[in-house]
């Protein structure tokens, strides 16, 4: 069960990048970008993140879309003609992607075996983070504080300097943004 | 189990996300997808943490707050980019062509 949803999350996200990379207009190119980052937030939620998933639709799908939608609308570029490179920029495309989805493909297809080989030992379809020391420590943590405390409890000890670090980063951003966005600087 | 599909889902989402950015000109096109780049290593983030813990939570939190920060700047830019020259079509970018 949990399998078949996962597969039709998986063929949605698939489908809507594919459709993303080769819509015409921004405006359109952008919907099919929020609808694969929706999906991808289910199969956060199947791969038991549920804050992350959270976080992915709120921030993503949510925020950070809507920033790309208001410069698309502020440039007034709804409808452009083309954008798509000629066919040598295609013949590269094919290349270079192909290129990348090899190795991607032998690395999954020499890391999958391996993961097998170490739960073969219980057969059968494993729930999600039971197989592995890592994973039963997050299931662990989260049957002892909750989804979003298992995640601040580590966020606010081991990992405070990079939290703090982000908050500088942010910062930055925002004095660059408003940097850049000034008028004739 | 699904971290061998999971893991294969987010080299497919890589995979598309860069053949987006060889084939597309429209640079916010094409920051969608270094987006879609950015989501699918996020994937392969969450489907690790079952194997190594709650660090790839984590990672994955601080991946998404640098996105935010990414995408403020970078569409500052492409603003500044539009102002100059009323176009943000790669082809027309040429500052630093000589």
């Amino acid at each position: 069960m949990t399998e078949t949803v996962f597969y039709i999350f998986a063929a949605a996200a698939v489908i809507s990048a594919a459709m993303c990379v080769l819509q015409r207009s921004p405006v359109g190119a952008l919907i099919w970008l929020v609808q694969a980052m929706l999906a991808l937030g289910a199969i956060f939620v199947i791969l038991d993140a549920q804050f992350i998933g959270v976080i992915q639709i709120l921030v993503y799908a949510g925020a950070i879309m809507v920033l790309f939608l208001f410069i698309i609308m502020l440039l007034n570029m709804g409808r452009t003609t083309s954008d798509i490179r000629g066919p040598a920029g295609i013949t590269a495309t094919i290349v270079l992607a192909g290129l990348i989805a090899l190795e991607l493909g032998g690395l999954w297809a020499y890391s999958t075996p391996r993961i097998g080989r170490e739960v073969r030992a219980s057969a059968g379809f494993i729930e999600a983070g039971k197989a592995f020391a890592g994973g039963q420590a997050v299931q662990d943590a989260t049957a002892a504080h909750g989804v979003v405390g298992g995640i601040a409890a580590p966020l606010f000890n081991e990992y405070l300097v990079p939290f703090e670090v982000t908050s500088i980063l942010l910062l930055a951003a925002i004095v660059g943004a408003v940097v850049l966005a000034k008028r004739k600087v | 189990m699904l971290l061998g599909p999971a893991l294969g889902l987010s080299a497919m989402l890589f995979t598309i996300g860069v053949a987006g950015v060889l084939l597309r000109r429209n640079a916010i096109v094409l920051f969608m997808c270094v987006e879609l780049m950015l989501n699918a290593v996020n994937l392969a983030f969450v489907a690790l943490a079952q194997v190594y813990g709650v660090g790839a939570y984590l990672i994955a939190f601080f991946v998404m707050t640098v996105a935010a920060a990414e995408a403020a700047v970078g569409l500052a830019i492409i603003l500044a980019v539009f102002r100059h020259n009323q176009s943000i079509d790669l082809q027309n970018i040429n500052l630093l062509h000589g």
